[in-house]
């Protein structure tokens, strides 16, 4: 039975969690000091050999991408966090940052050490105005304490960190996107290649990471390579946050190594709200393959989820019970994408225009077995033909919905419209639900 | 790029459907493709744009090293690797079931409006809608709508449901004229073209946007519903407006023209043009145009009169007088060649000029010395390492070596110096260091390119001093008027001192060479006289030896000379041959209409001196080339010049070919410093591309987006006279005055700048100068 492991919610509980006093109480601001301490290319060897992968969706390896800065190059150099915390179900950096935004802060005065940057940017999704206001202040308060500015800790090295509230974009959280949203251009994706190692934030080499792999390093500076690689699976190395949601009788933010199943997530959380069973879940977001039942033992690390056919992505695990019509979440989840399709390219911008007008129409009992055929035909003409990827996220909750649940969607037929009651599936709704 | 850089190019070859081909390496795929002849569909694709892979048509499956990419990818974005194998709809299912999904999701939201849509026949998404589409759409769903059209500019209208949103039109006036007044904005399928709030789409280049838009989004309002496009005919022909040389096409439908579009010539105008040359057409169709020949009765009212009338009438005015020729800057060069075979055989006089526009001596010499000679082409533009401009705003004056130099200004830096008083919105795009006079220029070399206005000869000693700077330095000089016949002119000897092909009439070999030519016995060796002139000798006594009596005139506007020019044609002979009716024609004893550009064959020669040949667009005109006239009347005359066709003509000049011997020099001038007396400013201008020219009657929608006439002054200036930015100015001069809202540059206090030909801005007619001494302040 694998077992919570709070490190970067560990001191969630904590009155002043989010203050530079609580944070420094515990151990914080360590690691900065230590790293600076050592040599940049060590740190980023030490990330390299740590196996952290990135925690915002793809898994690529946050040491990797370090090291593809060019160095010596005469140019400066840029990190760039990606706060755009936007997906359906996604809510595990706004928590993080909200109760402990100084872990974000330290990470980002390691990697930008170890990237020679001396400016970094947060990209902090807009919406989230209280968010905003307690990273400023943890930025301010770090100012103040010498963690940023001019000759850090005595050691030479000097780093700007700069924070930007985007307007409400989820597209901006496709890194090209958000850093043309930065430079102040509108947040479209750019063309790759270049990429942003090379030719980043105002054409200079960039790092662009999420929160919660930045946030992840000052743990493993502090604890070594050893303690990290204990926590994990082969591939899947460490801890991270999982974020349920939905159905649950607590849902909320579960940190614990890579590989728990949502069997033991559920376990711990107490189970599916009371007298219903779970239907489906995404492993990590509304982007993500959806999956069922069947799927409760799967390893929720990046190996086990691919294995199962969908993506470990944000680890969003949004939980559905049986009240809920897939229809009708496919259709809103789509809603969603239509509307933050940033226009770009064809295949997004009118594949998600068309794909919900189908949905509703099979929402209505409109839609036949036929039309069903030429929805799965349409996401084929979507999927993989886009410019970024907004568009394969876009399908995939329709293809994942059509394989568990493809009956459902021709029971709307035959009922001549939703066999759902939308309010039993609601929260507030739980007597006779 | 060097012939030498060149042949370095690394080549790669391909394999694509099966088939190699070899290409440059930078090649994108879809370029690849197209030289084995397989059309891969696109649309945002331009290979004179960067490439967006926006609109994802031209999907295509590609392994490289034996390694498939796991989708298909955009061939408009990937350049050509060793060992890639590419499969496009020809071959691969994934890429053609690819294309044909994106064509379909294309159309979800297109109206189905093509029966009234402009571009419906020549309609790139029509075409590939059947070439790579699905025959019927699947689509059963509500399409977008928006209010149509917008009017983006008082030209360009955009009917945003129609467009497919593949930011052509944007990134051209990003990238290619620096004029990015139009952007993408919203999301999703509400994504669409839009202006700034209060900037709407002003640009010089808008047009082209029209042309590359590969549906019917932006149309051009003066074409917008007029014709559809299998109902014309297009020729190809050459633009008027300027001496850039842009190819052309025209469009005709019964013997009207429709619209013209910028031709592709990829030394000159790669594949745009200006607005001018785009839509400043409703000349041809002007209700002033002459219809008939007009003889002047003894009423002293013109009448209308026969062809052999009017012939008689003119022949009998000129054959016992002393006869000068102007023509103005517009001729083709087979017609200024008539009329410089005209005035010297039929005539005997070598008093003949093509400039109507301010002139000098030093300029005649400058002309003869070192435009005759000069080699300088667009090439040495791209691979200038600076370019310095003197006495010429190119954006204004000459848009496409603009382009040209803003596409370098782009891709590679290079410094652009001006000796312009402020920095224009074409300095400013050009991010050119402005200079104060031509000695503060260092440091060119024999990549440097000098271009040459021809509002230099308006100050003294310029065209020398310009001489010197680029032979110190080995650089490139070239001489770039406005008119689009001027250089056609001096290669034609429409123009005192030169013979056809550029032979002095001083030199003896010269005149023999055009005496066999012409077969006659001798040629005029008394000198010729410029304009000013040739217009003061109408006004001496007819007793002196030096006077003229009579006067054959070729499009030319007096006001484009001087406030005095017309006066002095009152009291002689004139014979008028124009296109419309003028202030010449008003006074002219004999009016002789002539064919304008599409209704005549000719060439015109660029600033390069590369001829542009053009065929007459309406077959059936019934006006006729100047040439032929003045080949009429030297008939008449009884001294022949025997060019009864353009063809003729263009035979006998080829015949002629270019002078080879000695050249004439340069005879240099002393620089006279302006000087300025008192609290007095010293007024500079230039015609801004969008004037009141007599060729843009007619056209309101491009009158709509010209610059509006203001006058530049410097904010210590403005201080001084107790103004601030948007006040009215008056400037006055001897002569009299104008009012100009003012606007504030960097400037120097005594220097005051304002457009020589614009609406409320006439200076020669207002001020009597284009350049000199006035006074400012406050209105």
């Amino acid at each position: 039975m694998t077992k919570l492991q709070p490190v970067l919610s560990a001191n969630w509980n904590e009155k002043d969690s989010f203050t530079i006093a609580g944070y420094t109480r515990i151990g914080g601001y360590k690691a900065s000091t230590k790293a600076l301490a050592m040599e940049p290319d060590a740190v980023i060897q030490m990330i390299k050999d740590s196996g952290l992968r990135g925690r915002g969706g793809a898994g690529f390896p946050t040491g990797n991408k370090w090291g593809f800065i060019p160095q010596g190059d005469n140019k400066e150099h840029y990190l760039v966090v990606n706060a755009d915390e936007s997906e359906p179900g996604t809510c595990k950096d706004m928590p993080l940052l909200l109760a402990n935004p100084h872990v974000l802060v330290e990470g980002i005065i390691i990697a930008s050490y170890a990237i020679r940057a001396n400016h970094a940017f947060i990209y902090l999704r807009g919406e989230v105005v209280h968010v905003y206001r307690r990273v400023q202040q943890a930025i301010e308060d770090a100012y103040k304490a010498g963690h940023l500015g001019k000759n850090i800790g005595g050691k030479g090295f000097d780093l700007e960190l700069t924070l930007h509230a985007g307007a409400g974009a989820y597209i901006c959280g496709e890194e090209t996107a958000l850093l043309d949203s930065l430079e102040g251009f509108r947040g479209q994706p750019r063309l790759r290649p270049p990429f942003p190692a090379i030719a980043g934030l105002y054409a200079k080499p960039t790092v662009v990471n999420n929160v919660e792999s930045i946030a992840s390093v000052p743990a493993i500076i502090n604890n070594g390579i050893e303690w990290f690689q204990g926590m994990g699976t082969e591939k899947s190395k460490g801890f991270t946050l999982y974020s349920l949601s939905g159905h649950v009788k607590n849902p909320g933010q579960y940190e614990a190594p890579l590989g728990i199943t949502l069997r033991e997530i559920l376990d711990l959380a107490g189970g599916i709200r009371e007298g219903h069973q779970i239907k489906f879940w995404t492993p990590g977001g509304s982007s993500t393959p959806m999956f069922t039942a069947d799927h409760l033992d799967v390893p929720l690390d990046y190996e086990g989820v691919s294995g199962a056919g969908s993506m470990l992505g944000t680890k969003a695990l949004q939980i559905f019970d049986e009240t809920t019509c897939v229809v009708r979440a496919a259709l809103r989840w789509t809603e969603f994408y239509k509307h933050e399709s940033c226009g770009k390219c064809t295949p997004c911008r009118e594949g998600t225009w068309w794909l919900v007008q189908m949905l509703q129409d099979l929402e209505d009992g409109k839609g036949t077995e036929a039309d069903l055929t030429k929805l799965l035909d349409l996401c084929d003409n979507i999927a993989g033909r886009s410019f970024c990827a907004l568009a394969d996220g876009a399908v995939s909750p329709i293809i994942s919905s059509i394989k568990h649940f493809r009956d459902e969607y021709l029971t709307h037929q035959r009922n001549g419209g939703c066999p759902f009651d939308p309010i039993a599936s609601t929260l507030f709704k739980t007597v006779g639900a | 790029m060097t012939p030498e850089q060149l042949t370095e190019v690394e080549m790669i070859t391909v394999v694509i459907d099966g088939f190699e081909v070899t290409v440059p390496k930078g090649t994108l795929v879809i370029r690849a493709a197209e030289k084995l002849g397989i059309q891969i569909p696109r649309f945002c694709d331009h290979p004179l744009l960067s490439p967006a892979g926006a609109c994802r048509q031209c999907l295509v499956d590609i392994e490289i090293n034996g390694r498939a990419f796991p989708k298909p990818q955009a061939s408009c974005t990937i350049p050509v690797e060793p060992n890639m194998i590419v499969k496009t709809q020809l071959t691969s299912p994934v890429a053609d079931k690819a294309q044909k999904g994106i064509m379909e999701l294309l159309l979800i939201n297109h109206p189905l409006d093509c029966p009234v849509c402009d571009k419906g026949g020549e309609c790139p998404l029509q075409n590939q809608a059947m070439s790579n589409g699905r025959p019927e759409s699947r689509y059963e769903g509500v399409k977008r709508t928006f209010e149509k059209p917008v009017s983006i500019s008082s030209q360009v209208l955009l009917d945003r449901e129609r467009c497919v949103l593949c930011a052509r039109c944007t990134r051209f006036s990003d990238e290619i004229a620096g004029d990015p007044f139009i952007t993408l904005n919203e999301r999703g399928a509400l994504q669409q073209v839009g202006i700034y709030e209060n900037d709407p789409f002003k640009s010089y280049f808008s047009g082209n946007t029209v042309q590359i838009c590969p549906v019917g989004a932006l149309t051009g309002a003066s074409y917008r519903f007029r014709s559809r496009p299998f109902d014309l005919v297009s020729k190809d022909s050459a633009c008027e407006h300027c001496a850039s040389g842009c190819d052309m096409r025209t469009d005709i439908r019964r013997g009207k023209t429709l619209r013209r579009l910028a031709g592709d010539d990829s030394a000159v105008n790669e594949e745009w043009n200006c607005d001018k040359g785009r839509w400043a057409f409703k000349y041809l169709t002007s209700r002033e145009r002459v219809a008939t020949p007009m003889v002047r009765g003894d009423d002293g009212e013109l009448h209308e009169a026969s062809w052999p009338e009017a012939i008689a009438a003119a022949a009998n005015g000129l054959r016992t007088k002393r006869v000068g020729v102007l023509i103005g800057g517009r001729a083709t060069q087979e017609d200024a060649y008539g009329y410089a075979k005209f005035a010297r055989v039929t005539l005997g006089t070598n008093d003949i000029d093509f400039r109507s526009r301010s002139h000098s001596k030093e300029e005649s010499s400058f002309i003869a010395g070192v435009v005759t000679q000069s080699t300088t082409t667009y090439k040495d533009i791209d691979k200038a390492d600076q370019v310095v401009l003197l006495g010429f705003e190119p954006e204004d004056e000459s848009p496409i070596v603009f382009l040209r130099i803003f596409k370098q200004v782009k891709k590679r830096g290079i410094q652009v110096i001006s000796d312009a008083p402020f920095a224009s919105r074409g300095s400013k795009k050009l991010k050119a260091k402005l200079v104060k006079q031509i000695s503060d220029i260092s440091g060119l070399t024999d990549k440097s390119v000098v271009l040459v206005g021809e509002r230099l000869a308006e100050t003294p000693g310029a065209l020398s001093a310009a001489v010197d700077l680029a032979n110190m330095n080995n650089a490139k000089l070239a001489w770039i008027p406005r008119r689009a016949g001027e250089r056609g002119a001096i290669e034609a000897g429409a123009i005192a001192d030169l013979l056809p092909g550029g032979r002095p009439v001083s030199d003896l070999a010269a005149r023999v060479d055009i005496q066999t030519a012409w077969s006659v016995d001798s040629l005029p060796t008394n000198p010729g006289r410029t304009t000013e002139e040739i217009l003061d000798a109408l006004n001496l006594d007819e007793t002196n030896i030096n006077a003229l009596d009579a006067v054959v005139v070729g499009g030319v506007d007096p006001m484009d000379i001087s406030t005095t020019a017309l006066s002095k044609l009152l009291n002689t002979f004139v014979v008028s041959l124009e296109i419309s009716h003028s202030s010449i024609t008003a006074i002219a004893d004999v009016v002789l209409p002539v064919a304008a550009v599409v209704e005549k064959s000719g060439t015109f020669l660029d600033w390069q001196g590369s001829p542009r040949a053009f065929e007459k667009a309406i077959e059936d005109a019934l006006t006729r080339s100047d040439v032929r006239i003045l080949s009429m009347l030297a008939e008449e005359i009884g001294a022949p010049i025997d060019l009864p066709t353009v063809a003729a003509t263009r035979r006998e000049i080829a015949a002629i070919g270019k002078w080879d011997g000695a050249k004439s020099e340069f005879v240099k001038v002393a620089a006279k410093p302006a000087t300025i007396s008192g609290d007095k400013l010293l007024l500079t201008s230039w015609r801004q591309l969008l004037d009141l020219g007599s060729l843009q009657m007619g056209e309101a929608n491009l009158a709509g987006t010209a610059r509006k006439a203001v006058a530049y002054i410097s904010e210590g200036r403005a201080a001084k006279i107790g103004v601030s930015e948007g006040d009215l100015v008056k400037i006055s001069s001897e002569q009299g005055s104008i009012n100009l809202p003012v606007a504030i540059a960097q400037m120097s206090d005594e220097n005051i700048w304002a457009p020589r030909n614009s609406e409320g801005s006439q200076l020669i007619s207002t001020l009597g100068f284009v350049s000199g001494e006035v006074t400012a302040v406050k209105a």
